[in-house]
C-alpha cells in the first residue's frame, strides 16, 4: 500500500439526529442518532431486517427520511449539492453490465462521477483488488466474489469522503476481506468516513457500533405477517 | 460532459453487444413491412398509397420495442443508484440514454427505410419523403417513449403497458409524419398539402419532447427512488 494521502484535510462531520425511516405507514429504522467525523467508521448491526441496508440508502438519500435530519458538513462539502454526490454506495446490486468488459464498466463509473475527484486509475483500482488480469474479460464471466470486487474497486476511481458499505464482505475470500481491510483503512487514514452494514465481523478496525433492532413490533407489519 | 458521454457510449454498446436490441428493432421493423403486402394483396397502386403509413407504424412500434427494458434494466442490477449518486443531473442522465437509444435503434430504421419501401412499390420522391420524415420524427417517438419508460421503473413489469401508455401520446407525431411524407408521395391520393407545414409541425413536436422527455423522465425516476 503506498502512504496514505490526506485528500479532505478540514474538520468533515456527518451528524444523524433522530432520522426515522418509513415505507408507507410502516416505520422502518429509528430514531436513531450518531455522529461521525473525518478518519471514523461505524458499524451497523442488527439481524435480518432490521433495516441496516435502508439505513444506508437514506444516508446516500436515495430514500426519503421520514423525520430527523441528517447533515454532512465541512469546508470541503458544498451545502447545496445533494449529499449522495459526497457518498460511494456501495449495496447489493453491483450495478455492472454483463455484456461489457471490467474495464468498460469502469470506465463508464469513472467518467460518470467525474474526471474532476480522479483518484486512482481502472489499472490501479483493478490492481488493489488483485482483478488486474481480469480488464478485458466481460463481466458475465466473474464469479459472484469476483463480481464484488470490481464493484469494490469502483470505490477507488473517485475521491468521495463517505463511504456507504452494505454487506461488504459477503461472496469474498479471506484473501479479498484483507485487502478490503486495508482499502478501508486507507481511506480512514485520508481522512474519509465509512459506514457499513453487516452482521459479519468486518476486516479493519470498526470505531463504533450502532446496533438495530427490528421495529416491527409496534408497527403494522406485525399485524400484516401474523393476521 | 464527461458523464453524458459515459451513459451515451454505454447505451450503444449496450445495444451493440449480445442481447442488445438494436438489430432486433431493425428486423420488427422489416417484419412488419414484410407481412401487410401479404395482408393487403398483390395491388401496386394501393400498397404505395398506404406505403408512408405503414413504414410509420413499423418504426412506431420498433422504436417502443426497447424502450421498456431501457430503464428497468438499470434499476435490476443497480445501475440506477450509481445514476442517482452521479454529478451528472437525472435530466441529461436521461437526455443521453435517449439519445443513445435513439442512436442505436432509431438511425438503423432511417437507414432500412428506403431499402423497405421498395417493398411497397414506393417511388423515388415518397422513399425520400418518409426516409426524411422519420429522421426528424423518430426522436419525438424516443423521447415520448423515454417517458413511460421511466415510468415503468417504479410499476415493475410493464412490457405492455408502456405501449398502451406511451402510443396515444405519438398520435400526434404518426400524424404529422405521415401527412408530411403523403405531401410527397405522387400515389396518395389526398389533397396535396404542401409538404413543409406538417414537416415543420413533426419538427416541432421532436424539438418539445426532446426538452420535455428528459425532464418529465427525471421527475418520474425521481418518484421512483425508493
Amino acid at each position: 500500500m503506498p502512504e496514505p494521502e490526506l485528500y479532505w484535510t478540514f474538520a468533515m462531520h456527518l451528524s444523524v439526529t433522530d432520522v426515522v425511516l418509513a415505507r408507507g405507514e410502516r416505520r422502518i429504522v429509528g430514531p436513531v442518532s450518531f455522529d461521525l467525523s473525518e478518519g471514523q467508521s461505524l458499524a451497523v448491526r442488527g439481524p435480518n431486517g432490521a433495516g441496516k441496508s435502508t439505513l444506508l440508502r437514506a444516508l446516500a438519500g436515495l430514500l426519503p427520511v421520514e423525520s430527523g435530519t441528517i447533515e454532512l458538513a465541512g469546508p470541503d462539502i458544498d451545502e447545496d449539492a445533494p449529499r449522495g454526490e459526497y457518498c460511494h454506495y456501495f449495496g447489493h446490486l453491483d450495478g455492472l453490465k454483463s455484456a461489457l468488459s471490467v474495464e468498460e464498466n469502469l470506465r463508464f463509473f469513472k467518467q460518470l462521477y467525474g474526471t474532476g475527484s480522479s483518484l486512482l486509475s481502472i489499472e490501479e483500482a483493478l490492481h488493489k483488488v488483485a482483478l488486474a488480469h481480469t480488464s478485458s474479460l466481460p463481466v458475465a464471466y466473474l464469479s459472484a466474489g469476483m463480481r464484488k470486487r470490481v464493484a469494490l474497486a469502483r470505490l477507488l476511481l473517485n475521491k468521495r469522503p463517505l463511504w456507504l458499505l452494505d454487506e461488504p464482505t459477503s461472496a469474498l475470500d479471506t484473501a479479498s476481506q484483507e485487502r478490503l481491510g486495508a482499502m478501508m483503512q486507507a481511506h480512514l487514514d485520508s481522512g474519509g468516513m465509512i459506514i457499513a452494514a453487516t452482521h459479519l465481523p468486518l476486516p479493519g478496525r470498526m470505531e463504533t457500533v450502532l446496533n438495530l433492532e427490528p421495529a416491527m413490533a409496534d408497527s403494522r407489519l406485525a399485524e400484516e405477517v401474523w393476521l | 460532459m464527461s458523464g453524458f458521454n459515459a451513459i451515451l457510449s454505454q447505451s450503444l454498446k449496450l445495444a451493440w453487444r449480445v442481447g442488445g436490441g438494436a438489430l432486433l428493432g431493425l428486423l420488427f421493423f422489416l417484419a412488419v413491412v414484410i407481412i401487410m403486402p401479404f395482408a393487403v394483396g398483390p395491388d401496386l397502386k394501393l400498397l404505395a398509397r398506404i406505403g408512408p403509413a405503414i413504414l410509420w407504424i413499423g418504426a412506431l412500434l420498433a422504436t417502443l420495442l426497447g424502450l421498456d427494458r431501457l430503464f428497468q434494466a438499470d434499476l435490476e442490477d443497480g445501475t440506477l443508484d450509481i445514476l442517482y449518486l452521479s454529478p451528472l443531473p437525472l435530466e441529461l442522465a436521461v437526455l443521453a440514454k435517449g439519445l443513445g437509444h435513439w442512436i442505436a435503434t432509431g438511425v438503423p430504421l432511417i437507414i432500412g427505410a428506403p431499402v423497405f419501401s421498395l417493398f411497397l412499390n414506393l417511388d423515388g420522391t415518397a422513399i425520400a419523403g418518409v426516409t426524411l420524415t422519420l429522421l426528424v420524427g423518430t426522436p419525438a417517438l424516443v423521447f415520448i417513449g423515454i417517458v413511460g419508460s421511466t415510468l415503468m421503473v417504479a410499476l415493475q413489469r410493464g412490457g405492455m403497458l408502456l405501449s398502451i401508455l406511451v402510443l396515444p401520446l405519438t398520435i400526434p407525431v404518426l400524424i404529422f409524419g405521415v401527412s408530411a411524407a403523403n405531401a410527397l408521395n405522387s400515389a396518395s391520393a389526398t389533397i396535396s398539402t404542401p409538404f413543409s407545414t406538417p414537416f415543420l409541425v413533426l419538427c416541432a413536436l421532436s424539438l418539445i419532447s426532446l426538452v420535455v422527455g428528459p425532464v418529465a423522465g427525471a421527475a418520474a425516476l425521481r418518484l421512483a427512488r425508493d
